[in-house]
């Protein structure tokens, strides 16, 4: 019975977040000065103002402001988001739904990458705490984090690019993509993807490692690991099996709360490497002045994080049975 | 960082050249002993453009910082003073806006409003002051039931009073922390948005505008996006570091 309404508490907070998501969103577009109509009419000498106030009821603009709310409320509801205004006029979801799964792939891949680094750099941090190679650690993982992601990009795509010719350094496929076996196309995306992954990798990977260390030295200094060495148990099996089940639970919550950094470090990234992603369409959008977009991919963003977090409490509820009692 | 912040305050009796001046006679210069880190495509001097980004950088940190710890003081004392349905909401909005990814939000706020300094700084601040609000949550609710709060509520102190003056210097190290590490990330964010052409608008010269411009000739120039990059690398590790050295002094509980 508790975890049934553990779990209706849970949705309603989730729906609560939702409409909270979309009433910034909505909030931001009218952050924009002058109305939509403004392009036809203001700027068109021969537009009245019955013109202007006709446009506006089409697009439903003379209602009050928590009644437009509601209507784009109901729209987005079913993923319409309108239609970009850029050249093409194509409905911003298709736009969106054929830049999504490079970004999700690109941020699910480093964050693979991050996580096989980042534990074992964390767990021998904390075991050897305060030695020369816990120091050395520290200022690299320390480099990672204050480095400029796009600098970063820059300088290895004038090294493994350009004076050691070894990864493609844009774009996502070759220019023979299309006549490549599978395999070959697999290798090919590999390659062009290599560069941004390191990127993501390096710079994401002081988050998760530190976490993971002061977790670990958390759980070494407890009486139960202290009964296990007592016991006479390798040192390696305390560690790896009961020291290491325990650190791993808030890293979990860890992981649900890097999706924001991820989502938004993919603007710059894809930028730089030529990566038609949901970050490229994002700041092309915004140097265009498209707003049905930008609105769209903020709405979107705002909800995978909300997915995110979600998948991190189901994980920490599945890890942890102390919870589910 | 002390060497970011010396840069800056002195940079007019640093920088041997002006950061703006044109010279058609020097352009792509690579480093040498005249341009000790050598001129761009308009033959300015990079030394000096970096000397006067300097000012940029640290000013779009500290104000931005200044404009979040305002807000999240503000916030967290009086969701954690009052408690109850002011709590939930606040805390409600915290989450809500957590939510969004950070760089998406900025971007979108910029694309509506003119791309300039002053809104590049309020931005960030408007967008960063979440986990402040927080920290200060915390420290008020642990606080507000302890017996010098108390005294000064029977003195007949008012609610603002006790709140900025007894609560808030009771909890402010954990802030200091987090404002620390805040200017390194205001930084950060500031040279990503002036790299992608839309934060500092050129000529006035920003760490992140000289990448940018260094970039397409990122081959016949490299010295223009090197050392730019150094200089936000240093300057963000020195406060990030500054941060995790504060956090070991001030946290007893870290310090174990």
């Amino acid at each position: 019975m508790k975890i049934f309404y553990k779990f209706f508490f849970k949705i309603l907070s989730l729906v609560i977040t939702f409409l909270g998501i979309t009433v910034v969103s909505f909030w931001v577009i009218h952050l924009a000065p002058g109305s939509p109509t403004d392009l036809q009419t203001t700027l068109n000498p021969k537009a009245s103002t019955e013109v202007r106030e006709r446009l506006n009821k089409i697009y439903g603009l003379d209602k009050p402001l928590s009644v437009q709310y509601i209507n784009w409320l109901k729209r987005i509801i079913h993923f319409d988001f309108g239609y970009s205004l850029s050249g093409d006029h194509r409905p911003v979801w298709d736009k969106i739904k054929e830049r999504l799964p490079l970004t999700l792939a690109l941020n699910l891949i480093s964050m693979f990458f991050i996580f096989i680094l980042a534990i074992p750099l964390g767990i021998l941090s904390a075991v050897y705490a305060d030695s020369w190679f816990d120091k050395l650690t520290t200022i690299f993982v320390f480099i990672g984090f204050s480095v400029p992601g796009f600098w970063l990009a820059l300088l290895l795509m004038l090294w493994l690019g350009i004076y050691c010719p070894i990864f493609p350094i844009s774009g996502l496929t070759s220019l023979n993509f299309s006549e490549l076996s599978f395999w070959g196309k697999l290798w090919d995306l590999a390659n062009h993807l290599a560069l941004p992954v390191m990127v993501f990798t390096f710079t994401g990977l002081a988050g998760l490692s530190r976490y993971m260390r002061s977790s670990m030295l958390e759980v070494l200094g407890q009486d139960f690991i202290l009964l296990a060495r007592a016991k006479g148990l390798p040192y390696k099996i305390v560690i790896l099996k009961h020291a290491l089940k325990n650190a791993l639970l808030p890293v979990i919550t860890i992981l649900g709360l890097s999706v924001p950094g991820l989502i938004g470090g993919s603007v710059i990234i894809e930028s730089i490497f030529a990566l038609p992603g949901l970050g490229q369409l994002f700041y092309q959008a915004v140097m265009a002045r498209d707003y049905p977009i930008i609105l769209g991919n903020l709405v979107l963003g705002a909800i995978l994080t909300l997915v995110g977090n979600l998948l991190a409490d189901l994980g920490y509820f599945l890890a942890d049975p102390r919870i589910r009692k | 960082m002390a060497l970011s912040c010396f840069l800056a305050l002195f940079a007019p009796y640093i920088a041997p050249y002006d950061p703006t001046a044109i010279n058609v006679k020097a352009i792509f210069l690579p480093p040498c002993s005249k341009y000790w880190l050598g001129t761009d495509g308009l033959g300015r001097d990079v030394f000096s453009r970096l000397v006067y980004g300097a000012r940029i950088s640290l000013w779009v940190g500290f104000l931005s910082v200044g404009i979040s710890v305002s807000i999240g003081v503000v916030l967290g004392l009086v969701a954690g003073y009052f408690g109850g349905l002011v709590d939930e909401f606040i805390m409600r909005f915290v989450d809500i806006m957590l939510c969004f990814p950070s760089f998406f939000l900025i971007l979108a706020v910029i694309a509506f409003l003119e791309p300039s300094l002053v809104n590049i700084m309020i931005v960030i601040g408007l967008t960063s002051w979440m986990g402040v609000a927080r920290l200060i949550r915390a420290e008020t609710m642990s606080l507000k039931n302890r017996e010098f709060v108390l005294a000064a509520r029977l003195n007949g102190a008012s609610t603002a009073r006790i709140l900025f003056w007894h609560i808030l210097p009771n909890g402010l190290s954990p802030v200091l922390v987090s404002a620390t590490l805040g200017v390194a990330s205001a930084i950060l964010l500031e040279s990503g948005l002036s790299f992608l052409g839309i934060g500092v608008q050129p000529p006035t010269p920003s760490w992140g505008n000289m990448l940018m411009e260094g970039k397409d000739v990122l081959e016949v120039a490299p010295w223009l996006s090197i050392f730019p990059g150094l200089m936000i690398l240093i300057t963000v590790l020195g406060y990030n570091l500054l941060g995790e050295a504060l956090r070991d002094i001030l946290d007893p509980r870290h310090n174990k």
